[in-house]
């Protein structure tokens, strides 16, 4: 038995971290980054490093904390999923500017695609923003390496770096090199200079030009140089690859033989990219073609548009993830081999995903439906994105959001005279993160909607991570727990009320009563308040279930298509509902929905009537 | 990049899982991998993760032996593991010619020419056996005695590794380890 064990990209981020001797880290959950701070608190669990983790309350309070312990000499970390950086990125541009003592790094997971996200943008054109420098791993074993590098290399300048991986990497698991831990300890020691860490303007040009000398310099340091794969060959032409876009590309040479034809070079640090390895590039290759996602950053660093070709000049697709499907093509044609016509992997298809069997949401959504026929639905970012199957979701832009929408649309249809039910859908650990200051402003502004706030007590999405609510912290340790209600009113609502979405008829009537308010008295904030069905079942909580549907059942499909649990199963044959025993958890919610009242539980449990 | 590249040239396997969330395929996928490294080979994976996850198409590729790429190339698995019929028509692409299908479903599940398509209920198998969390287990154990081992143009692993991997991963005691090995045994006794 060989001491390689299989680690999961995120595992290997942060088995590099704790390794290099990481002192803090923060991170807020999204994936494809979610895994890496609980992998590091169990790391750190596993070598007995002194370390502070937390589950911070959003991105930016994430990368605040850790780069206050990298201006007192420690090394820290944030990880983040890139639009968690979009959040973080206030506190990252001017990190840059007044720098670090300690090793700081930022890791944002890019997800091209996108998978699991709302957009795919590059976390590596924000580095660029920034003037950070970015390093970009191909697998599992290469991200472990580069956190200790990149520790390094922000120690050696004095700036922030960032590490970027992306989906296919944080996803992807492989087999590594897991050497006994060596922990450096250091302690903490802010040194105050005022003039640098709390600069006013004309520093902070001073600290700018810095800034630039860094960068400048940071693009001649040798440890994160481009690595030239095949140097035993002279040919005209160059691939210039970075990320999981350079694996499958190096994986393709060996394939297509064609290593003899093309020199094939990995950029390790794609911004700033090293100066002596663009006027290489130039001066030795007649036809370039450069393969990264998902921006073209290190493309629009060669800027010799006669020369270079990517998703700048369309020779590669400008949008998506580059599959290696799509890198055979580009690379055979590139080398002059006949270009595969293999198809492309599925797309979407399939089955597409719902709510979990026994999910309140669920409840929630058919409640809202009920109490509020003609409203306009406002959502937000979590499993509850799903509620869009039920037809209660109507918006969804970014954390939060789901506030601030509701209460544009109120003074959106005001000017026009209109009164509109607005009934708006957040989840607790979503609100949490940014939904409190749209909640002051619309108080405030009198705005006049219904938020319902789905609290089941976790942040499901990504893993179930806690939330601030539930008093648990990354570890399992106790922490404070923050009182929702008193929070709620604290904000100056004056009607909130908690209740079980699963008691469906009288959640409609609470939804009601709320509306009432709205209508009148401004914002109504309703809790939906009922433990993850994840959560209940893994803890093994409930057994499953005797639901029955009776022969009655008249096939009229209101079951299955406004309240769609996966357990309600649609018999086309038979043009009846029957109940899939292998997932149905006996929640007993579908009894209340059936209009013709043909369902039914068999035995007696908390939540059946 | 896996250090080891072209050094173990003759095991090169590349398999797909498909489900829908919620099956067991990630576990499935690590589990083989682990499997994997105790053999002495290396191993890549992609799994998926997210929302997807909440019933929608999950899917993961393992890659044993020397690879860097984590994932498989449509036309290029050699073997298409299903828990979920349905996934048949979207996932066969990734066969290679002469690949073979192992899927949950009563009958045979038509995949076209060239794949040979083995087939076994294994809802209702882990149903019966009143452990239908584990309908995972009881297709990779029909899966390993039906497609075979290494020798016979099969599984990189036996039937022992992923014992042995099942014990490392849930031996901490409780019933989970046992429900485990026999829903893997309930597999292998129909794969025979």
């Amino acid at each position: 038995m060989s001491d390689r064990i299989l680690m999961q990209g995120n595992d290997a981020i942060a088995r590099g971290l704790v390794e290099a001797g990481c002192a803090v880290a923060a991170s807020y959950p999204g994936t494809p980054a979610s895994e890496i701070l609980s992998s590091i608190d169990r790391w750190r669990k596993k070598c007995g490093a002194t370390m502070h983790v937390e589950w911070a309350v959003n991105e930016k309070v994430a990368l605040e904390i850790a780069y206050t312990a990298a201006i007192t000499g420690l090394r820290a970390a944030v990880s983040m999923k890139q639009v968690g950086l979009n959040v973080a990125s206030d506190p990252l541009l001017s990190a840059a500017y007044l720098g670090v003592t300690g090793g700081f790094l930022v890791v944002s997971a890019d997800d091209p695609g996108p998978h699991s996200s709302q957009t795919e943008q590059d976390s590596r054109l924000l580095a660029m923003m920034a003037k950070v420098p970015v390093l970009d791993p191909a697998s599992p074993a290469q991200a472990m390496a580069l956190a200790g590098t990149g520790f390094d290399l922000s120690e050696t300048f004095g700036v922030p770096v960032m590490l970027r991986p992306t989906t296919r990497l944080c996803h992807a698991s492989q087999d590594v090199d897991a050497p006994p831990f060596r922990l450096p300890v250091r302690e903490a020691r802010f040194v105050k200079d005022p003039a640098r860490w709390a600069a006013t303007p004309a520093y902070r040009r001073m600290l700018h030009d810095r800034l630039a000398e860094k960068i400048a310099a940071i693009a001649a340091w040798p440890p994160t140089a481009p690595i030239r794969v095949n140097p035993e060959v002279s040919p005209a032409k160059a691939v210039v690859a970075s990320g999981v876009a350079f694996a499958h590309a190096r994986e393709l040479f060996g394939e297509l033989g064609i290593s003899e034809r093309i020199a094939l070079y990995q950029v390790i640090q794609p911004y700033p990219l090293h100066a002596a390895f663009i006027d290489h590039l130039l001066e030795t290759y007649a036809e370039i073609l450069v393969l990264e996602e998902s921006a073209p950053v290190i493309e629009m660093q060669v800027a010799d548009r006669r020369r270079v070709r990517g998703r700048m000049t369309g020779a590669v697709p400008g949008t998506g993830e580059l599959l290696p499907e799509i890198i055979e093509r580009l690379l055979s044609g590139f080398a002059g081999l006949p270009v595969p016509a293999g198809a492309l992997p599925a797309q979407g298809g399939g089955r597409r995903p719902t709510l979990c069997p026994g999910c309140a949401h669920r409840s929630s959504f058919y409640a809202i439906r009920k109490a509020a026929p003609d409203g306009i639905y406002p959502s937000d970012i979590g499993c509850y994105t799903l509620g869009i199957n039920l037809g209660a979701v109507d918006t969804v832009l970014c954390m939060g959001a789901a506030v601030s929408q509701a209460a544009g649309f109120d003074y959106a249809h005001r000017l026009s005279g209109k009164q509109v039910d607005i009934v708006a859908t957040i989840g607790d650990s979503t609100f949490y993160h940014a939904g409190i200051p749209p909640l002051i402003d619309a108080v405030v502004q009198g705005a006049r909607f219904v938020l319902v706030i789905l609290d089941n007590g976790t942040t499901a999405m990504t893993g179930n991570q806690p939330t601030p609510g539930t008093g648990i912290g990354a570890g399992g340790e106790t922490t404070a727990a923050i009182d929702m209600e008193g929070l709620v009113r604290a904000c100056g609502v004056r009607f909130c009320r908690a209740a079980n979405p699963d008691r469906l008829p009288e959640f409609v009537a609470l939804l009601k009563d709320a509306l009432v308010h709205a209508r009148e008295g401004g914002v109504a904030v309703v809790i939906a308040r009922q433990p993850c069905a994840m959560v209940t079942r893994a803890a093994g909580g409930k057994e499953p279930g005797a639901i029955v549907i009776t022969g009655e059942c008249t096939g009229c499909r209101h079951c299955v298509d406004r309240f769609e649990c996966p357990a309600l199963v649609f018999d086309e044959a038979a043009n009846r509902v029957r109940i899939d025993e292998m997932i149905c958890t006996g929640c007993g919610v579908c009894v209340y929905v059936c209009p013709e009242e043909t369902i039914r539980a068999e035995s007696a449990g908390e939540k059946r009537s | 990049m896996s250090a080891d590249v072209g050094k173990l040239p003759l095991m090169r396997q590349q398999v797909v899982l498909s489900g829908v969330g919620g099956q067991g395929i990630l576990f499935l996928s690590r589990l083989l991998a682990e499997a994997a490294i105790a053999a002495g080979f290396p191993v890549l994976t992609s799994e998926t993760h997210g929302m997807a996850q909440r019933g929608g198409v999950v899917v993961s590729h393992l890659k044993v032996g020397g690879f860097d790429s984590p994932l498989v190339r449509t036309g290029r698995a050699d073997l298409l593991l299903v828990l979920k019929e349905e996934n048949v028509a979207l996932h066969r692409e990734f066969l290679a010619d002469g690949g073979t299908l192992v899927v949950n479903a009563p009958v045979p599940t038509d995949a076209g020419p060239r794949v040979r398509v083995h087939a076994v209920d294994a809802d209702a198998l882990a149903l019966s056996a009143g452990t239908p969390h584990a309908v995972n287990l009881v297709l990779l154990g029909f899966a390993l005695t039906r497609v075979g081992g290494v020798t016979a143009g099969g599984f990189f692993c036996t039937a022992r590794e992923i014992r042995e991997a099942l014990s490392r991963r849930q031996g901490g005691g409780g019933s989970r380890l046992a429900d485990s090995l026999s829903a893997l045994d309930l597999g292998i006794a129909h794969g025979t």
